[in-house]
């Protein structure tokens, strides 16, 4: 079975719009995020988060009710949300401040949360859960995950212009912060809270996400040694259409795994999946549109140059792209 | 042939091997299948998210640590001088690394210096000018002093948790100054915040003079004379007033002389701690009981008089803690004693409770998104490659039982997230798979024969495997150095699932290629 077979599309020619679009998306969502702010998760953010199971059904209604009137300060600035499956009765109220840090009182909000539910007369509970953070937990953890990504795209960079070329480095970290910035644009528009789950998706996916890329770049490389006579623009469109099937499906078990994850994983990874569904589509539209257009960018209308791995030769100045010519399909001799 | 047969046998080798490490003993545990002891002990490990319990940060005021030894050193100064009969005005810290003699008459600088050098190997002294001294804590010695109270306060937590009886606790120093803790199975928070955080420090110390009902009454001109202290205790009547004490400041004996320390009763059969001293205790203890016959010891806890009885006789070895106790804070009190008393307070950054069933819902949950997960990659696999999709499928199933085998043999912890980085690893290791039959097609279409299309499919993709198991590699070794928890769990599983994942897709996945070929010269074509 082939999906794909024998394509030429002429992925560079849209090269443009492909960018223009991807801009589109990412100053919307930074427009979200200069507006809005991006929820931050409670590891980050710092504050008192409690879950609990009632014995009957109790709509968020009622348990905002409840803090309104008994918890100190009222129910502004707290989160009430159903937590998991709705039939399970269970709500997580989640307000921004601790008790003091200092000392053994970090737990006060908390009782004051089940106070306020207590007398609010909604009918029993259970606490199943609760997470505290004070907030020097959080600053701290900001900036470690905002190094962690950092350090992650130049190990990335740096392997990569090891590997291949200095050139394809720079596409597979402009593919990735492409990715990256994509991804920071969904989940503001989607209001998902920035949690800990979430940056550790972000940076699995800055790992998985440069794997189409590699496999491109690979065959560019491949096929820069084989189609000497043609340019690079041309040498790029086929590499791209000749992988295409590959791109497509393997992008698509990953996505039915973390689909499977999204849907069925609960409460607690739903950010974690959706996350990595974004992750897993945009980074195989950056590795068809943007990895390797950024290569041929990069490289300008210099002639085309053999990978790292073989002897340069000059080549034929590069011709319009307009060029309709089958794709070398054959494989070429090892 | 018998290269082919080596490989087979290679394979079969790995594959019992961690079958037997990762997913026998699950079994074993579930249909209660008989197990070896040292292998069951070996089981992949639940974490605190996924089996519940409690979860604390806490961060040790390594202050505290400093300002104990910026005191006592003060005081063995202000002792010095006296014996030496050396007057001064004032002598006192105005923070934990300082404190300030004042007024050293110009006679007696020099006997003032000699003295001063008792304690010059912890402080530098400052000019002295106009009789006024400056001690400062040596810079090292303070960081020392802040390495050695972390290291301590994790000791004693330990301590304190072993005798809890908690399972598979796990106490760790994170960064400069903070301590993880993680108690599964436990849910009362609060009893263990008051176990772990309170410092249990025991002070023995004579009292001066008669007890007051107020603290001023026993301040000489408005202020606790020199060497003294005065500490809050319970009145005598059992009613919740509180009395005041003057104590000398320095104790007869702490906590660090005991040796033992158990629940017991009193004459009254109410409950209390007796606690026995360790020799050299007891010989500080016999010494100062007996000079101090007639006069009242405080018992002194966090800083809170218990029980002020007479000293009657001079008393070697044993002690009793008397007070209105109930029987369970008679049992928390000798276990924090037996521990031994925190260095300095502790703060709490963070602490998290998970119910047990909020873990079985997330269990559940994970069991149920991987199962979906695997099987529609299974069924897409079968379905697009046919019976080269038998070849992936098996290549999966190797990755998972190695996986899971290499998990369990690391000690390593599944968490929540760690179930994810599971289904994952698998839809992303199919990938390998997917490559390597997409170039395989490709060659096939290149009208080469199905043996050296299979050749050249694995030989022409093994280096883009390479490039990209070693980019995930880097980006998930960041993602171990950031996170905590969770999130390491999930970055081990992707790294242990990336390396077995290149061996199942390349080496499993061609000999079984070959083991389909079998001897057969001519093979014409390939279900693929």
């Amino acid at each position: 079975m082939h999906i794909f077979k024998g394509t030429t599309f002429d992925f560079l020619r849209w090269r443009v719009h492909a960018i223009v679009v991807s801009w589109v998306v990412i100053i919307a969502g930074a427009a979200v995020f200069m507006t809005k702010g991006i929820p931050l998760g409670i590891e980050f953010a710092g504050g008192t988060a409690v879950i609990v199971k009632f014995e009957q059904p109790t709509s968020v209604q009622q348990v905002r009710g409840a803090l309104d009137k008994s918890f100190p300060g009222g129910g502004q600035n707290v989160i009430v949300q159903t937590f998991g499956d709705p039939a399970a009765n269970q709500v997580m109220v989640r307000v921004p401040h601790v008790g003091a840090e200092q000392g053994t009182s970090l737990s006060q909000t908390k009782q004051q949360v089940l106070e306020a539910l207590r007398k609010g007369g909604i009918g029993g509970f259970e606490e199943k859960g609760t997470q505290i953070v004070g907030p020097a937990v959080g600053q701290e953890l900001r900036s470690k995950a905002l190094l962690a990504t950092v350090f992650s795209l130049i190990g990335i960079l740096a392997y990569l212009a090891f590997r291949f070329q200095f050139s394809f480095g720079v596409g597979a970290v402009v593919a990735t912060i492409h990715d990256l910035l994509i991804t920071m644009a969904f989940l503001a528009f989607f209001r998902y809270d920035m949690s800990l789950n979430v940056i550790a998706a972000i940076l699995t996916m800055t790992g998985f996400s440069t794997n189409d890329t590699i496999v491109i770049f690979d065959r560019i490389r491949e096929n820069l040694r084989g189609m000497r006579r043609d340019s690079l623009h041309h040498v790029i469109n086929a590499s791209i259409n000749q992988t295409l099937g590959r791109t497509v499906i393997t992008s698509g078990t990953a996505l039915l795994t973390a689909l499977a994850l999204f849907f069925f994983g609960g409460e607690v990874l739903h950010g974690f999946a959706f996350t990595m569904v974004v992750g897993i589509i945009t980074g195989t539209y950056s590795s068809v549109f943007i990895a390797a257009a950024t290569v041929s960018f990069w490289r300008g209308s210099a002639p085309t140059r053999a990978g790292a791995h073989a002897p340069a030769v000059s080549a034929p100045a590069p011709q319009q792209p307009q060029r309709k010519q089958k794709p070398q399909r054959k494989a070429r001799a090892s | 042939m018998s290269n082919l047969r080596w490989k087979v046998v290679t394979i079969l080798a790995v594959f019992v091997v961690f079958f037997a490490l990762g997913v026998y003993p699950i079994l074993a545990s579930r249909y209660r299948l008989p197990s070896p002891g040292w292998l069951q002990e070996k089981q992949l490990k639940l974490g605190l998210d996924l089996k519940g319990g409690v979860h604390l940060v806490l961060r040790v005021q390594t202050d505290d640590a400093l300002r104990l030894v910026t005191d006592q050193e003060m005081e063995r100064l202000r002792e010095e001088l006296r014996t030496k009969n050396i007057p001064v005005a004032n002598i006192s810290a105005p923070d934990s690394t300082h404190f300030r003699v004042e007024g050293v008459p110009g006679a007696s600088d020099a006997a003032f210096r000699t003295a001063a050098n008792e304690v010059q190997a912890n402080f530098d002294r400052g000019s002295g000018l106009n009789g006024a001294y400056t001690f400062s804590m040596k810079p090292n010695i303070q960081q020392n002093l802040r390495d050695e109270s972390v290291v301590q306060a994790r000791q004693t937590i330990e301590r304190r948790i072993n005798e809890l009886g908690v399972a598979e606790p796990s106490i760790a120093q994170q960064g400069a100054d903070q301590i993880l803790v993680q108690l599964p199975g436990v849910s009362d928070i609060e009893h263990a915040k008051s176990i772990i955080g309170s410092p249990g420090l025991l002070e023995l110390k004579i009292v001066e003079g008669a007890p007051s009902a107020s603290k001023e009454a026993l301040m000489v001109n408005g202020q606790i004379p020199q060497g003294m202290d005065i500490v809050p205790g319970v009145g005598s009547a059992g009613d919740a007033s509180t009395i005041y004490y003057m104590v000398k400041k320095v104790a007869a004996v702490t906590g660090q002389d005991l040796r033992s320390a158990r629940a017991s009763v009193d004459e009254n059969n109410r409950p209390a701690v007796s606690f026995t001293l360790s020799n050299e205790g007891g010989r500080k203890f016999g010494k100062v009981s007996s000079e101090n016959i007639g006069r009242q010891l405080a018992i002194i806890l966090d800083g809170r008089v218990q029980s002020a009885p007479t000293l009657e006789s001079k008393i070697n070895s044993e002690g009793r803690i008397t007070g209105s106790f109930t029987p369970e804070e008679v049992a928390d009190l000798s276990l924090k004693l037996r521990s031994g008393a925190l260095p300095a307070k502790l703060d709490y950054l963070e602490e998290q409770t998970i119910g047990p069933t909020l873990g079985a819902d997330s269990i559940r949950s994970g069991v149920a998104a991987s199962a979906v997960g695997l099987g529609l990659i299974i069924v897409f696999m079968l379905f697009y490659y046919r019976a080269s999709g038998v070849n992936a499928v098996v290549a999966l199933i190797f990755n998972l039982v190695i996986l899971l085998g290499m998990m369990a043999y690391i000690g390593a912890v599944m968490t929540l997230p760690g179930i994810a980085g599971f289904v994952l690893t698998m839809g992303i290791g199919v990938d390998s798979n997917v490559l390597i039959f997409e170039r395989i097609k490709e060659e096939l279409e290149a009208a080469r024969g199905v043996r050296a299309s299979i050749n050249a499919g694995f030989n022409r993709v093994f280096w883009t495997l390479f490039d990209t198991h070693i980019a995930a590699l880097i980006s998930v070794a960041f993602l171990f150095q950031f996170g905590t928890g969770p999130i390491r769990g999930f970055a081990v599983t992707l790294f242990f699932g990336l390396i077995s994942n290149l061996f199942t897709s390349i080496f499993v996945s061609k000999t079984l290629f070959e083991l389909a070929l079998g001897k057969r010269q001519q093979v014409t074509a390939l279900s693929i």
